[in-house]
């Protein structure tokens, strides 16, 4: 699947191109045709996840109010086809990463170590944040960056080309500003 | 087995597609936050590199399929405020997070312990959001809605003229950033 180049560091050498990013985007293009055509459900994370998540208010907000509340009963908890694909895609990047060796347990990412230090509470707080605020986001929009982002678009959905354009622009915007400030302190 | 599959039997399918999905996303390094956010800051093009590519072959075949009468379309629906407020928030949040919530699920696969903290705060993000539904459709939803609406609809330029566009214009984009992403 590579092209011969290294994959250890960020970057691969600029004289040569690395394949593996058209590749992968190919075959996620070819996998979105067997979901519209197959399962009739084009490929997405956060309606699954949302419908998951009701499983976890229950212990505290009671099945009751779960199982009544006006969200809920349209993205119904359950065992489904989109919450066995998020587990699908647990695994296979499991099983991707012990088969290239590269699985391995990371608390503290480079790139957020140099910014921010190496405190994993820090990060484990910052990426509950960052998570929620995403997540919240995403169920405004009706979609996340593989709902609007990959299967809207490709169906030249006016929401999507919304969502992706602006989406992509705050995220650009904001992460260098919070990656790039301070950057030669450190 | 009819296609589309329904019932149980689609459920392994659910198993399988999220399998071959996870496993794509590990082998472009998408699974790696250090790329994510390289590419935020515009050092290194995978994360857009992926995307396009999926958006160019993925556009084609659905539209070949759908033509064909073999593929629904599944258009969400143009509520432009509340998809934009969304967008905002969404970019926000993935700068914070570094992972989008597939690339995330990924990632904990690979390992990534932050990642898990992170996906624990994307359930507290669908639950605060469910509990503020009712007010967000009554309030929020209705706001500039535009309904299931397609580019080609809006602009009344056919399929075929946007099709065209999309891929001459995703190749050309590919071409000029094929060079780049190799900054660390």
């Amino acid at each position: 699947m590579t092209a011969g180049t290294e994959t250890t560091s960020i970057g691969v050498t600029r004289t040569q191109i690395d394949w593996t990013p058209y590749l992968a985007g190919a075959g996620i293009g070819v996998l979105s045709w067997a979901a519209f055509a197959i399962a009739d459900d084009p490929l997405g994370i956060t309606t699954a996840l949302s419908a998951v998540a009701g499983f976890a208010a229950m212990p505290f907000a009671g099945t009751e109010v779960v199982w009544h509340n006006t969200y809920w009963t349209q993205a119904v908890p359950g065992l489904s086809y989109g919450s066995l694909f998020l587990l699908g895609v647990m695994l296979g990047a499991l099983a991707a990463s012990v088969r290239a060796r590269q699985f391995r347990f990371e608390a503290v990412p480079a790139t957020w170590r140099r910014r921010f230090g190496p405190s994993p509470t820090r990060r484990f707080a910052a990426a509950f944040v960052g998570g929620a605020v995403e997540m919240y986001g995403a169920r405004l929009a009706g979609g996340c960056a593989s709902g609007h982002g990959i299967s809207g678009t490709l169906q030249l959905a006016l929401s999507s080309w919304v969502f992706t354009i602006l989406m992509f622009g705050t995220a650009i915007l904001f992460g260098s500003y919070l990656f790039g400030q301070g950057e030669d302190r450190r | 087995m009819t296609i589309p599959v329904t019932g149980p039997a689609l459920l392994p399918l659910g198993i399988v597609f999220g399998f071959v999905f996870g496993w794509l996303l590990q082998r472009a390094r998408l699974t790696d936050t250090n790329v994510i956010i390289a590419q935020l800051r515009l050092r290194d093009y995978t994360l857009f590199k992926v995307v396009l590519t999926a958006i160019i072959v993925g556009g084609i075949g659905v539209f070949a399929l759908h033509s064909g009468g073999l593929a629904a379309y599944h258009i969400k629906p143009a509520n432009l405020l509340a998809v934009a407020l969304g967008a905002i928030l969404f970019g926000i949040g993935m700068a914070i997070y570094g992972y989008c919530p597939g690339t995330a699920l990924a990632a904990i696969g690979t390992g990534s312990v932050h990642a898990l903290a992170g996906a624990i705060g994307m359930v507290a993000g669908a639950i605060a959001f469910a509990f503020s539904f009712d007010w967000i459709k009554a309030e929020l939803l209705p706001i500039a809605a535009a309904g299931p609406v397609r580019l080609p609809e809006l602009t009344s330029i056919p399929d075929l003229v946007w099709f065209a566009a999309l891929v001459v214009g995703g190749v050309l984009a590919l071409l000029a950033l094929r060079r780049r992403g190799a900054h660390s």
